[in-house]
């Protein structure tokens, strides 16, 4: 009986802590003003629940009571270690607003959005506001994030402390931006989810849980905030874009771990249901008339899965759709994509001229899809050797071992005669 | 919570404005800070003499060094600074971005250590 308690109690707070960890953190941390101080408070509060619960039972509202717990032990904690003349004074104030929340239990309100603004704060290092976020709203551990972002755990850590020392030092406040402001704010927002869900994207295959959950992760993220800025056509558009990509996943991928390329992937291995809530979302952002880069990245994708209808991607869509991008962003990825999509609608010297001209930014140098594009288009013009060559550098810039070994069949493959 | 607004800038440059830009530079200097003071958020503020007017001290091993010139050899020397009291850092940065010197030099924004 006791065993069984233990573990009922241990689900329920497992329960609890999955799916209102940021919920409680974020009104704690508005509260207090201070990620870490909200972070040991409900910390604690989860350890009393694991020691109370099995003997008391569960309580009817596992969030309340968790949350009562921890504004105890965020007052204990705060008198500890305030004792200077104002101590009192803060004390006070902290006591007054915590009870005076406690007084409407019924509804703990959502800061979470309040605190993802934080996190992503113009302020916060670029580089750690995709891990803060992850450990503050899902309460990931510094130590998975850090596997998980392939940075040394203990550097990690160092960087997360960092981060919400910054927060509290500097009062970073936590707010939602006005809608003046909203869309300098929101940029750095989307941009730690879409570096979330890439990480989680980086494993394809799914080996490393950690990472596949990663991208897992980051669209749960993007649907929260898409259902918390319903009127911000980028964070439907984003959510579309990953919803697209995550439906493909199972495709890019054949039997024997190798890598397919999307013009080669079987449609009926594609995820119906995410293509079908992605196309909702994208649609829903359209409405709002407010064009977006994530929007039309989620409409290039969606102008490749018409494939599982038409038989073809749209090719002369995608090319208009990434030279709107390019104009947007000014990134020489995009024009490598817009040469690609152009090679296809067009033919292989259209798409080899505009390659030719974004290779005027020197960073494409060292950039893989740039010298996999060109050979592939050589190849098809039927310059084999320039091909070889270009190939060779490809396989010599990529880390991944399945797309190594696709390039280097590519590669093998070049005597046969190819023809545009 | 006070923040200093610390503000570099080009110091050769400045002596090479013609005059008329200088009168407008510290006009917008003057409205900035009037700004301020209605808005009820300065504490204080001075501009600094340029940097060679500045002398470095340091002691080590009870001998004290006394060196001329500004702490940092840099082409942005601190020019001048204000202390504000607002109420986050969202509100000093929208401050700093006000500052005339934010678009010809950079502002550094910092929170003051409070107990």
């Amino acid at each position: 009986m006791a065993q069984e308690g233990d573990r009922d109690a241990r689900g329920a707070a497992e329960r609890t802590a999955r799916q209102g960890y940021g919920k409680l953190l974020a009104f704690l941390a508005h509260r207090m003003r201070d990620v870490t101080a909200a972070e040991d408070a409900l910390a604690e509060a989860f350890a009393a629940a694991l020691v109370d619960w099995p003997a008391g039972g569960v309580p009817d509202n596992p969030e309340a009571w968790l949350l009562t717990v921890a504004r105890r032990k965020a007052i204990d904690a705060q008198r500890r270690r305030r004792r200077g003349e104002d101590a009192a004074g803060h004390l006070q104030l902290l006591t007054d607003e915590l009870a005076a929340d406690a007084a409407g239990d019924a509804q703990i309100p959502d800061h979470r959005l309040a605190l993802i603004f934080a996190c992503a704060h113009p302020a916060i290092d670029p580089a750690i506001r995709a891990p803060l976020i992850l450990q503050t709203v899902l309460g990931f551990d510094a130590a998975t994030i850090a596997s998980a972002f392939l940075v040394a755990p203990a550097a990690m850590s160092q960087r997360l402390v960092r981060a919400k020392a910054k927060i509290r030092q500097a009062r970073i406040p936590f707010r939602v931006p006005e809608r003046t402001e909203m869309q300098d704010r929101i940029a750095p927002v989307l941009e730690a989810i879409y570096a979330t869900f890439s990480e989680g994207w980086s494993d394809p295959a799914g080996t490393e849980t950690r990472r596949r959950n990663l991208a897992d992760e980051a669209i749960w993220l993007g649907r929260l905030l898409a259902s918390l800025l319903p009127n911000e056509p980028e964070a439907l558009g984003l959510l579309a874009l990953m919803l697209f990509a995550e439906a493909r996943r199972c495709a890019r991928r054949n039997g024997a771990g190798d890598y397919v390329p999307l013009a080669e992937q079987d449609p009926g291995l594609w995820d119906e249901r995410l293509i079908d809530a992605a196309e909702t979302a994208l649609l829903q952002a359209s409405r709002m008339g407010a064009i977006g880069r994530y929007q039309l990245e989620a409409a290039v994708q969606s102008a490749h899965v018409v494939r599982r209808r038409t038989g073809s991607s749209d090719w002369a869509a995608i090319a208009r759709l990434y030279e709107v991008l390019i104009a947007l962003t000014a990134s020489p990825v995009v024009a490598i994509n817009r040469a690609i999509a152009v090679a296809e609608a067009e033919g292989s010297k259209a798409g080899l001229r505009l390659l030719d001209a974004a290779a005027a930014d020197a960073r494409l140098a060292e950039y893989q899809p740039y010298w996999a594009a060109r050979a592939e288009l050589l190849a098809r013009i039927g310059d084999i050797a320039a091909a070889a060559e270009a190939y060779q550098l490809a396989i010599g810039l990529e880390a991944d071992p399945a797309i190594r070994r696709f390039l280097q069949q590519r590669h093998n493959a070049l005597r046969a005669p190819a023809v545009d | 919570m006070k923040y200093m607004l610390l503000i570099y800038g080009n110091e050769g440059e400045w002596q090479a404005l013609p005059k008329s830009e200088t009168d407008q530079r510290m006009a917008a200097y003057r409205a900035y800070t009037d700004a301020m003071i209605a808005a009820g958020a300065m504490t204080a503020g001075d501009r600094l003499r340029h940097s060679d007017a500045a002398t470095t001290v340091r002691v080590a091993n009870g001998k004290t060094n006394v060196l001329n010139g500004p702490y940092a050899e840099t082409r942005e020397q601190l020019g001048g600074y204000y202390l504000i009291d607002v109420p986050d850092l969202d509100a000093a940065l929208s401050w700093a971005a006000r500052c005339p010197g934010a678009s010809h030099g950079a502002v550094e924004v910092r929170p003051i250590w409070e107990r």
